[in-house]
């Protein structure tokens, strides 16, 4: 019997809304960095403050499953990633929480290099083909954090991949890779580093990945048994230009022109989500059914994948992917809260920022599917939904005891009841928005805002449900992780004749 | 039901602090000013008192925690001191203490004092609270203005009022305070202001600007009650007796369950009705003389008029611009400037809005004194619009 085909059978992406303008960023810096001005063209994308590797594969994520509320045929969660909140708790293991995946799944962090994404692919890809997994979820993201007045700033975007690996209606067939392990460091961050160190650009382009890429390109082809010239999608993330990937491509006897573009100039490197970033797009932009895709990531050495597109490609339709996340932008223009957001302007909070944000880790467990999960509970007699789940229902007219079973609410339709701006508190992003949000399946959830356009919210407008970071405990390095309410502009008009809930 | 409260108790003697940023003065102090008055106001040595109940919120900037704080600063002679705690509605459950107390034949005399001493922060605004190990990690970090402000959006979406005409309507709330406040001595905040100042202000919590926030105060108010019958033993004449206490407190069904609109007090509504029922109100419009409301924000105070049965539902804005709740209208509310602007120093207000009432009806009010009030009201509120705790009391003549 012929061995069964296992390939990527879904996909997801994420791009958070900002689009830092690389201009606005030359410019600032022109006084210290002339030479930069040269690259102030496009765009980057910028994640919100609440935002961080984990917060942007749970979108991929949820954009990967869609809105079912069974998720028990995912067995295993690969996330990988360079810029993990975590060194020493499992990253995946809150991402799997989130997506309110079972307990027994399987849940592996891969980290400490670029190419993390292909490699966490692969390790899917292994065990979905040795039959430990059947379908394997494979995520990627990163939000890197660079010194200000540095090429990287320009250079790099944020955002996050997804793809599920399994043996049943695969969309793109694996066709064999291979992985070449080379000690060349171009950059690194040292245990105790906030930073990247960088070596010269010249060096890592000529002696990097001119050299190593195309050897892995060939060992790739070599296992695959596919021919450099049927290779119709070159897949490869550099910050050196398309031109650069045109001459890689040609290099090992691929056409240049089906170097697959880098998304440079409206996204910016996504670090170790980029070759994931760059292939969802692909698939979705260019990608037809018998198409060969060669997938690359040079870090470390390199990860080759070749995969046949089927034309169970069509199943996806629909899902916003890279390409729908880089529709959905706003420009911003403002460097300083690029900065802020990232950390790298110790800027005066006021004394309401003093509180402490320990987070007890016993009340964090128990509640662990309500505040990670938004699971709430919905009455077994009386079908009544509340948030959160509890003994005693809140039904007025029937309190029942002990008949709630568990509910997910995080991708179920809602609107807003009531809210405010509130310049008063604290915020990382003034002014703080948040208000009732109202279920239309039933429940509601007093909750914070975000994504917000300031003077567009309203009560009526509808909202979706992200998973984003709550506060920061800076103290102890913990952060802690809620959902949050996005209004949707689109539906400000619908609201306008406001209309309170039943 | 129950008999109520009604005409058992009578107070004998109640007093306040000036409020205000009391830079000279820590809560001890703040007590004490507010004790003395009262004591001297009753007329009784600190050996007549049987027992007392001490409101106070905020234990990180206060007094601590227990009742030795109170006992120790007035130097009580050992009497027992309960500690009483129900965010801002604390003041009134100090007093529901005592009261129920002589009703109840359990003491003969009882104090409630309550204070807060706000102003050691180090920043404007109420400190910022502590709700446990579980909310903070998912309810909004949010702050009161921010909550209350919501109440605006709802109340706007229901009864189709557009955003000027609230802005407008809650502005005068606060002008009319303003008024009031500047005729009060022991008020923090003396300023008249116009409407376009209200409006023009700053904007802190959408659409609450500066001026539809209350003061921000330390203060201390405190009251002394017996029987009728003691008071009158006593040689009181023109006695003040309590009509009504309830409180209501939320169970968790606005914040839970979709049947409130969050244009409402949902508390304030099922207090009112007891309270009216247990004074024998059955027409507050026309029966209630006088109101001292929790307006913590303005729009609070809108609100709170249809949820005590004074306005129509959906007509308060109305009434509100008809000047129905100013000094010389029909039922006057917060003639002593409010928790707008005689201040609110949070475990002090309710027992601040009672003396108030009682010092009308005992025609003492000075400069604001309004013209012959039979039947006062107090609504003292705690929490957030969402999820509170409501508290109701009637005083009035005895007899009335």
């Amino acid at each position: 019997m012929a061995q069964q085909a296992v390939g990527i059978t879904g996909f997801g992406g994420y791009v958070p809304r900002l689009r830092l303008q690389r201009k606005a960023v030359a410019q600032a810096n022109a006084w210290i960095a002339p030479n930069f001005l040269g690259k102030g063209k496009g765009e980057r994308s910028m994640a919100n403050w609440d935002e961080d590797a984990i917060t942007m594969a749970v979108e991929a994520g949820r954009d990967l499953l869609g809105a079912g509320d069974d998720r028990s045929h995912v067995d295993a969660l690969y996330f990988g990633s360079t810029s993990m909140p975590f060194k020493d708790r499992l990253n995946s293991g809150i991402i799997a929480a989130a997506l309110t995946l079972d307990e027994n799944v399987r849940a592996v962090d891969v980290a400490s290099t670029q190419r993390a994404d292909t490699s966490a692919l692969m390790q899917a890809l292994a065990a979905v083909k040795g039959g430990e997994a059947r379908n394997a979820v494979v995520l990627a993201a990163d939000r890197r954090k660079t010194k200000a007045v540095t090429s990287q700033e320009l250079d790099f975007g944020d955002g996050a991949a997804a793809v599920m690996v399994g043996a049943e209606n695969v969309i793109a067939t694996y066709l064999g890779g291979a992985s070449l392990t080379i000690d060349f460091v171009d950059h690194f961050k040292g245990d105790t580093e906030e930073f990247d160190y960088n070596w010269e650009e010249r060096w890592i382009r000529d002696e990097g990945f001119a050299k190593i890429v195309p050897r892995a390109v060939k060992a790739a082809l070599e296992k695959s048994g596919v021919s450099a010239g049927d290779i119709k999608h070159f897949v490869l993330p550099c910050i050196f230009g398309d031109k650069f990937a045109q001459q890689l491509a040609k290099r090992s006897g691929i056409a240049p022109e089906v170097a697959r573009d880098t998304l440079a100039l409206n996204c910016g490197e996504t670090g170790a989500a980029h070759a994931l970033v760059m292939l969802v797009h692909t698939l979705q932009k260019e990608a037809k059914p018998g198409d060969k895709v060669l997938v690359l990531h040079f870090g470390g050495g390199c990860d080759a994948l070749v995969f046949e597109v089927t034309d169970k490609i069509a199943s996806q339709a629909g899902k916003r992917g890279i390409v729908g996340s880089l529709a959905a932008r706003v420009e911003e223009t403002n460097y300083m809260k690029f900065l802020t957001f990232n950390g790298l302007v110790e800027w005066e909070k006021g004394m309401r920022a003093e509180q402490d944000k320990k987070t007890a880790l016993t009340t964090l467990y128990r509640n662990e599917d309500m505040l990670m999960g938004l699971v709430g509970g919905r009455c077994k007699e009386t079908g009544v939904v509340q948030f959160p789940r509890s003994r005693i229902s809140v039904n007025p007219n029937n309190h029942t005891v002990d008949t709630q079973e568990p509910y997910k609410f995080a991708d179920r339709k809602a609107k807003i009841l009531s809210w405010s701006a509130d310049f008063l508190s604290f915020s990382m992003n003034p002014p703080n928005h948040y208000g009732m949000v109202v279920f239309d399946e039933g429940g509601r959830i007093m909750m914070d805002f975000t994504d917000v356009e300031t003077g567009t919210v309203d009560s009526g407008m509808e909202v979706k449900l992200v998973f984003r970071i709550k506060e920061f405990d800076d103290k102890r390095g913990f952060r802690r992780y809620f959902w949050k309410a996005v209004p949707i502009a689109a539906s400000a008009a619908k609201s306008q004749t406001g209309q309170a809930a039943e | 039901m129950a008999a109520g409260i009604k005409d058992k108790v009578a107070i004998l003697g109640m007093g306040c602090s000036k409020f205000g940023e009391r830079w000279d003065a820590g809560p001890e102090e703040l007590m004490v000013e507010a004790y003395l008055e009262a004591m001297q106001d009753a007329g009784i040595e600190p050996t007549q008192l049987d027992a007392a109940w001490f409101s106070t919120h905020i234990d990180e900037i206060g007094t601590g925690k227990g009742g030795t704080p109170l006992s120790v600063a007035l130097r009580l002679p050992n009497i027992a001191v309960t500690r009483v705690e129900n965010f801002c509605a604390s003041g009134s459950e100090a007093l529901r203490g005592a009261v129920y107390a002589v009703a109840s034949g359990a003491a003969d005399i009882a104090l409630a004092v309550g204070v807060e001493k706000l102003k050691d922060t180090g920043y404007g605004g109420l400190p910022v609270g502590n709700m446990g190990t579980l909310n903070p990690q998912w309810s909004p970090s949010g702050s009161a203005p921010g909550n209350f402000a919501q109440l605006a959006s709802a109340y706007r979406a229901k009864h189709g009022v557009n955003k000027d005409d609230l802005k407008r309507a809650i502005a005068h709330v606060s002008v009319k305070s303003h008024a009031n406040g500047a005729k009060n001595p022991k008020a923090h905040l003396r300023n008249p202001v116009t409407e376009e100042q209200v409006m023009g202000a700053p904007m802190i919590a959408e659409p609450l600007g500066l001026f539809d926030c209350c003061g921000v105060s330390d203060g201390a108010a405190a009251a002394i009650v017996t029987t009728p019958e003691i008071a009158k033993a006593m040689g009181k004449s023109n006695i003040v007796t309590v009509k009504a206490m309830q409180l209501s407190v939320s169970n968790g069904l606005e914040s839970q369950h979709n049947s409130w609109d969050g244009s409402y007090f949902h508390t304030a509504r099922i207090a009112a009705k007891k309270a009216y029922k247990e004074a024998g109100i059955d027409n507050p419009r026309e029966e209630v003389s006088m109101m001292e409301v929790h307006d913590c924000f303005s729009i609070t105070e809108l609100v709170t008029m249809e949820d005590l049965f004074i306005s129509p539902e959906g007509g308060a804005v109305k009434d509100v611009m008809d000047g129905f709740y100013d000094a010389d209208g029909k039922v006057p509310c917060q003639i002593d400037g409010g928790l707008k602007c005689f201040g609110h120093p949070i475990g002090a207000s309710g027992l601040r809005m009672a003396y108030e009432m009682y010092l009308q009806l005992q025609g003492r009010a000075g400069e604001r004194q309004l013209a012959n009030p039979k039947i006062g009201l107090t609504h003292n509120l705690g929490g957030a619009p969402s999820q509170n705790v409501c508290s109701v009391t009637i005083i009035g003549a005895h007899g009335a």
